[in-house]
């Protein structure tokens, strides 16, 4: 393999970014395209409980909805998946048994990944052998800050030699404690090279988390890789996509930056866990032509 | 050279902030064929959007201490007391006789008054120890209805509009209110008494426009606990009880009157948007008495 000195990752035209995005939030997605967005984002979702106060009986409640989102309305799809800790992931599984529905488990000191190499390997370990199929990693922000890229590097390519062959890794960049567009960038190109099956914006713990721009940059990553190496990486924006006219939005940066090839939800997944509420409201919505109530949706 | 005077962008009032109507459109409002201003023609989603506001707005406002609830009540009335002039030359620039306008501002200050008073009570008079056979302490007690839509009286711009937010604010609820067609500009300058008289935002929400447009929503909004139709159209009221069934929306009918009849001094209009709760708690059976407390 060439060497890459990922500190000449291409620099991110901020206003350029901004003048994008401003474009596509102008944008009105009415009627039967607003359906069929509707429909692929609740297919996309990763339906996320991440909080310490989790317990056991929440995840089965999350098992069940990410398969029953709604039975009043026929022909739903379900979610993509559901994301978990490591420690919920055999529950999950068994749960989700018999259903297209994938567990996903954050791992690797999650969320903020300062641990020793070990530990995050044991955490790694841990989930992958509860039947996890999908493992979302935490890069080392401080190290990235140091500008120990290589420290960065290694770290994800090991976590990935520890997921088996079939467990896709995501690896989060954090791009709240990242800071600047361009960090962004050189830190989606170092996840990708060094074995990144997604890229994934934010733990859903740090405000800012996942944002149009800062999506928008990654997406462009997957692109120059795909050009580069003919791999197709995927995308996964976390945390603060709460409404579904943002989500539709995001559904067409990614059409237009990527192509149809990445919708769906091989390659394109949304974290969120009230992002799901508010798209049944408005298919319901879109079928009744009334506005509908928070109080006659699950509240899980 | 002469001054050129600074007129005022009437706006719309939607939880705690002025936007203008999403969907950019306007009406102008004519007295005497001269325009007088350009009033938000609001769309359902200016009306959504508002709902969002009261539903989020409800349950903290519901929590706060009757106490300060009145507080706030009183607030409006002083603030509104001191920006009278600005009503009643609103009112008169509407066609309001100037001493009706006097007059008209006067009473919307005394109704503000006269429910801020009831905050801290109406609670203990609609509430009751419930004698039950069995060993419970049973007992009921008022609880607002949640977020009430308002059609506010279409002949009374500043006291009918007045009348209805306080009686339904003064019980914990949060509303949105379409204001009178052809006298909406005191609704919106009511509307910035509001947002200077510690009012979270969010309780109250005020949207200008045609009622045509906008009942269907009102009406049929799931999240919308009740709706208030303040007018006598039959075709509407149908219509409005109509739509109303699917959430079973509570439905209230006030016709048009006399706002400035003592009538609407009337505890009952609070007492209109509330629900009764009734506990049982279990208790001990205690002594020869019966009473179980």
């Amino acid at each position: 393999m060439k060497h890459i000195d990922f500190s000449n990752s291409p620099r991110i035209d901020q206003v350029g970014v901004d003048d994008r995005i401003a474009r596509i939030t102008a944008r009105s997605i009415k009627k039967e395209a607003k359906m069929q967005g509707l429909m692929m984002t609740l297919s996309m979702i990763d339906l996320t409980t991440l909080e310490g106060a989790d317990t056991e009986d929440k995840v089965k409640q999350l098992c069940y909805k990410a398969h029953h989102l709604h039975d009043t309305i026929d022909g739903l799809p379900t979610t993509a998946a559901v994301c978990v800790y490591p420690n919920f992931v055999k529950l999950a599984v068994n749960e989700l048994k018999g259903t297209d529905v994938k567990v996903a488990a954050v791992a690797t000191a999650f969320p903020s990944g300062q641990s020793s190499l070990e530990v995050k390997l044991l955490d790694t370990k841990l989930a992958v052998d509860n039947g996890a199929h999908e493992v979302d990693m935490v890069i080392s922000r401080g190290k990235f800050h140091s500008g120990e890229y290589n420290f960065v590097f290694d770290e994800i390519a090991t976590i990935k030699e520890a997921c088996s062959k079939d467990v896709r890794l995501k690896v989060i960049l954090e791009t709240g404690e990242i800071g600047s567009l361009d960090k962004v960038r050189q830190a989606s190109d170092i996840a990708m090279f060094a074995g990144a099956d997604f890229i994934k914006t934010s733990t859903g713990k740090i405000s800012p988390a996942a944002t149009l721009p800062v999506t928008l940059v990654m997406l462009e990553a997957i692109r120059d890789y795909y050009y580069e190496t003919g791999i197709m990486i995927g995308m996964k924006p976390a945390g603060g996509i709460s409404n579904a006219k943002l989500a539709l939005q995001y559904l067409l940066m990614v059409k237009e930056t990527l192509g149809g090839k990445w919708l769906n939800n091989q390659y394109f997944r949304f974290g969120a866990s009230s992002l799901a509420n508010d798209v049944l409201m408005q298919i319901a919505k879109q079928k009744s032509g009334i506005y509908q109530s928070q109080d006659y949706f699950s509240k899980v | 050279m002469s001054r050129i005077e600074v007129l005022k962008t009437y706006k719309i009032f939607i939880g705690g902030k002025f936007p203008r109507t999403e969907s950019g459109r306007y009406y102008p409002l004519k007295h005497n064929n001269k325009i007088i201003a350009n009033m938000c023609l609001s769309s359902v989603k200016d009306f959504r959007n508002a709902v969002v506001s009261a539903k989020a707005a409800q349950g903290s406002w519901a929590g706060k201490t009757t106490y300060n609830r009145s507080q706030i009540l009183y607030r409006m009335a002083e603030v509104l007391e001191g920006r009278k002039a600005q009503f009643i030359a609103e009112l008169e620039t509407q066609g309001i006789a100037p001493k009706n306008a006097v007059q008209e501002v006067e009473l919307s200050i005394d109704r503000l008054i006269y429910y801020a008073g009831w905050c801290d009570k109406y609670v203990q008079i609609h509430s009751s120890v419930n004698p039950v056979s069995g060993s419970f302490f049973n007992f009921s007690v008022p609880e607002p209805m949640g977020v009430v839509a308002v059609v506010a009286p279409e002949n009374s711009g500043l006291l009918g509009l007045v009348t209805q937010i306080c009686s339904i604010i003064a019980g914990g609820n949060t509303c949105v209110v379409l204001a009178s067609e052809k006298l909406p500009l005191c609704a919106v300058s009511f509307s910035e008494v509001i947002a200077t008289s510690d009012v979270p935002g969010g309780v109250v929400n005020i949207i200008t426009g045609k009622q045509n447009e906008l009942i269907n929503n009102f009406a049929s909004h799931m999240n919308v606990n009740a709706i208030l139709y303040c007018g006598s159209d039959k075709k509407v009221i149908k219509n409005v009880q109509d739509l109303a069934i699917e959430n079973i929306k509570r439905v209230f009918i006030r016709e048009n009157s006399d706002y400035f009849d003592a009538k609407h001094d009337n505890l009952y209009y609070i007492f209109d948007f509330q629900e009764t709760k009734t506990t049982w708690h279990p208790i001990e059976q205690i002594g020869g008495s019966g009473s179980g407390y």
